[in-house]
């Protein structure tokens, strides 16, 4: 097949959107040790790193939405802008999750720990080795490995709940834990929704990759084929 | 309206008359050296006139009569004096069919060389032949039948072979008036993908009124309407945000 250049103009894209994904992952991994670290010097760096990301968010819709409109791409090269456009969104969302883990991160290394982290940070774990696996997903066009991301994503549903049903117990005997306690429960939202964002991210790579959508369990359900 | 890089053509209250009719009103444009400008615009708005404004082409209309600036490298290229043919060396023209001569393929790109009177050695032609083919990316196709007819190639190896025959007289700029508009999609892309590689080294002006094409190949684009230039800008500006209501409606289909 013979090169176009559309197809380094969608090389640079990609490159860009692997640019801003290491930055997202970066992000993400410095709030979770600033939350266990307690240590709030390491959040400046993260709302530098936020900016950085929603410049490219921008930079990149403004590229796809070009090409879209330049080369009126058919196939697999639409399914890619289109794509590519959807992660770029879901990525600028996952790096503003990780501002909220900062700043909650900064609010609770101001008081006493209500008790050690255990289980936010093996949700943080399961959450961010979903961002990466996406994003390797992703990078290395692999649709299969992006399925099996997929379903890890009840597991870190399962720790939200039971993380929540724990520090209710703490509220319930303490109400002046209330304030960190809520810290903790926002905390482990955002690493959820985290976790969301890189279920679709896996969603975004198998429709490039298959054309098959899979979210709302689409695969799951008899009738779709 | 200038860009990064010079101007290599700079038009300025530019108007042309058929006889009575103005057929381009006022047109003012500067067209960047190694871009490749588009004109667009329905049928009859004045593009291919303006295009053949560049190289003088409507000289040979009757009844034609311009006013205005046009100058190509700062000089005014309808003042007194002008070598035309010269001018027409350095702006070249592909044209909407490819209209290769009933010669070899050889003679077909040597032809304006040798026009050019400069006797060169055979080596040296050879030389400028194999050039021009390679940027017209063609080379590949024709190197092992030069001297059969060009009339034997495909459409879209012909036009390609027309674009080394422009190349061979070592242009400035090259106007190209619907050079794909003759051929397959497949011929089509090649050709595309040469304007693409041709803009390293040539400032491109190229008509078309397919409007994809306008927006896969080109840097900037204006876009004419009746004779007048209603938009001037970023091709990338142009297909995204147009900033005339006009220009949007077109480029949109809902008119045109």
């Amino acid at each position: 097949m013979e090169q176009r250049h559309f197809d380094l103009e969608l090389l640079q894209l990609k490159e860009k959107l692997l640019m801003m994904a290491a930055r997202t992952e970066a992000l993400i991994n410095q709030a979770i040790d600033s939350l266990k670290q307690r240590d709030p010097k390491l959040a400046e760096d993260i709302f530098r790193l936020d900016k950085e990301i929603d410049g490219m968010e921008v930079e990149i819709e403004e590229q796809a939405i070009a090409l879209i409109a330049l080369h009126q791409p058919t196939a697999g090269d639409l399914r890619f802008l289109v794509g590519a456009i959807k992660i770029n969104n879901d990525l600028e969302r996952i790096g503003d999750h990780g501002v909220n883990i900062a700043e909650s991160a900064i609010r609770l290394s101001s008081e006493p720990a209500i008790k050690p982290l255990i289980d936010i940070p093996r949700m943080a774990a399961l959450a961010t080795g979903m961002l990466t696996d996406s994003l390797d997903g992703f990078v290395n066009s692999h649709p299969d490995k992006a399925r099996v991301v997929c379903g890890r994503d009840d597991q870190v549903d399962e720790l939200k709940d039971q993380i929540f049903r724990e520090l209710l117990t703490y509220m319930m005997e303490k109400p002046d834990t209330i304030t960190r306690a809520m810290d903790l429960i926002l905390v482990s939202r955002n690493l959820e929704r985290i976790a969301d964002l890189s279920t679709n991210i896996c969603e975004e790579t198998i429709y490039i990759a298959e054309a098959k959508v899979i979210k709302h369990h689409a695969e799951e359900t008899p009738h779709h084929p | 309206m200038a860009g990064s890089t010079a101007d290599r053509i700079d038009i300025t209250g530019f108007n042309l008359y058929y006889h009575a009719t103005r057929a381009l009103e006022d047109i003012t444009l500067a067209i960047p050296e190694r871009e490749v400008t588009a004109i667009i615009g329905p049928s009859g708005c004045g593009k291919s006139t303006l295009l053949r404004a560049i190289n003088r082409m409507n000289d040979l209309i009757d009844g034609v009569r311009t006013d205005g600036g046009l100058r190509l490298d700062g000089e005014d290229i309808y003042q007194r004096g002008i070598d035309v043919v010269e001018l027409r060396r350095k702006v070249g023209m592909v044209f909407q069919r490819p209209n290769p001569f009933p010669k070899s393929i050889y003679e077909n790109v040597a032809f304006g060389v040798r026009m050019g009177g400069n006797g060169l050695l055979k080596t040296r032609l050879d030389e400028v032949v194999e050039r021009s083919l390679k940027e017209a990316a063609i080379w590949d196709e024709v190197r092992d039948r030069l001297q059969r007819s060009a009339m034997e190639l495909s459409g879209g190896q012909q036009q390609r072979v027309c674009i080394a025959r422009a190349l061979a007289v070592e242009p400035e700029v090259i106007l190209m008036d619907e050079p794909a508009s003759a051929l397959d999609p497949l011929a089509t892309a090649k050709i595309e993908e040469l304007i693409f590689r041709l803009k390293e080294k040539y400032t491109i002006v190229i008509v078309t009124h397919n409007m994809q094409q306008a927006a896969r190949v080109s840097d900037r684009t204006a876009f004419l309407m009746l004779g007048r230039l209603i938009e001037y800008d970023k091709t990338s500006k142009i297909f995204t945000s147009p900033s005339n209501k006009l220009t949007e409606e077109y480029i949109t289909g809902r008119f045109g």
